[in-house]
């Protein structure tokens, strides 16, 4: 069996289901049998799902008609 | 087919075709693409400058400098990595001209020693974001990944909130694909431990999840 120092090598791809079948398989053994393990990988799961479901904030409003007249100007500057 | 699987190839076509026309000289269609990224260029901007004013010169930067060079993007990679490659690289500049900040290299070697500090081993609630309003959870998620050292925070920023691939996250940080991964893994578990202090089931048994 892996040793827990082994399984959180292996965490990130292992949450990103970027392993193949068989190294898989030997990190789920590692959780069935390993509580701690098991609470690093769940908890570790919901931190990237918290961050992936957060929405990019609106823009203030002064920044984003700074941007729009920033590029209008650009753009006209390169027709001439 | 899925819906999804629809609206994904529409919205890859979508850009496609924007991309081809800003390139042919139709500045409504740049102007569409800058609506549609405008939001996630700035939100990079300010989680790798962790600053407004910084945010502000990099997001206008980044697409003056799209605009500028649109005729040399090539098309191998989508247009959003493309730019976000240039904005990550505006504001790791912005980074680096603030002396007092040493710690923004990010080929700096970074620790691949022993974690020391211990982890905390606690069982969260099934929906622990719904304990707090979504102005605290935006706070707590911000101090988080602001707290973590640039190196980290930036592969994790791209990888996890903009959601490139490891491979695109490497190519916007020159960085090689194991260097990516070791930081992300680093990076998550760091947050991990930050943010169990705030969604940890309260039990009186600490052992009672098993």
């Amino acid at each position: 069996m892996l040793t827990c120092k082994q399984f959180l090598a292996e965490l990130s791809d292992f949450l990103d289901e970027a392993l193949g079948l068989e190294e898989r398989k030997k990190l789920e053994d590692h959780i069935n049998k390993c509580p701690n393990c098991w609470v690093i990988a769940d908890t570790t799961r919901k931190t990237i799902e918290v961050y992936k479901c957060s929405e990019p904030v609106q823009i203030p409003t002064d920044i984003r008609s700074r941007l729009m007249k920033a590029l209008e100007r650009k753009m006209a500057s390169k027709k001439l | 087919m899925l819906d999804w699987d629809l609206a994904a190839e529409q919205a890859v076509f979508d850009e496609t075709n924007l991309v081809t026309q800003a390139r042919q000289g139709d500045n409504a269609a740049f102007g569409e693409l800058t609506e549609r990224y405008q939001r996630n260029i700035f939100r990079l901007a300010q989680n790798i400058t962790q600053n407004r004013e910084d945010a502000e010169d990099v997001l206008q930067e980044t697409f003056m400098k799209a605009y500028e060079h649109l005729p040399d993007f090539e098309g191998n990679s989508k247009f959003y990595t493309w730019i976000v490659r240039i904005a990550v690289n505006e504001a790791l500049m912005k980074l680096r001209k603030r002396k007092w900040d040493k710690t923004v290299w990010l080929d700096e070697p970074v620790n691949v020693g022993e974690e020391t500090v211990a982890r905390e081993i606690a069982i969260w609630e099934d929906n622990p974001e719904q304990r707090y309003s979504k102005e605290e959870l935006a706070d707590i998620l911000d101090k988080a990944v602001n707290s973590l050292a640039p190196a980290y925070r930036t592969v994790f920023v791209l990888r996890d909130i903009e959601e490139l691939s490891t491979e695109e996250t490497a190519k916007a940080l020159d960085l090689t694909v194991p260097a990516v991964k070791s930081r992300l893994l680093r990076a998550r578990l760091q947050l991990r431990d930050k943010l169990t202090a705030f969604f940890k089931k309260k039990v009186e048994d600490p052992f009672a999840y098993l």
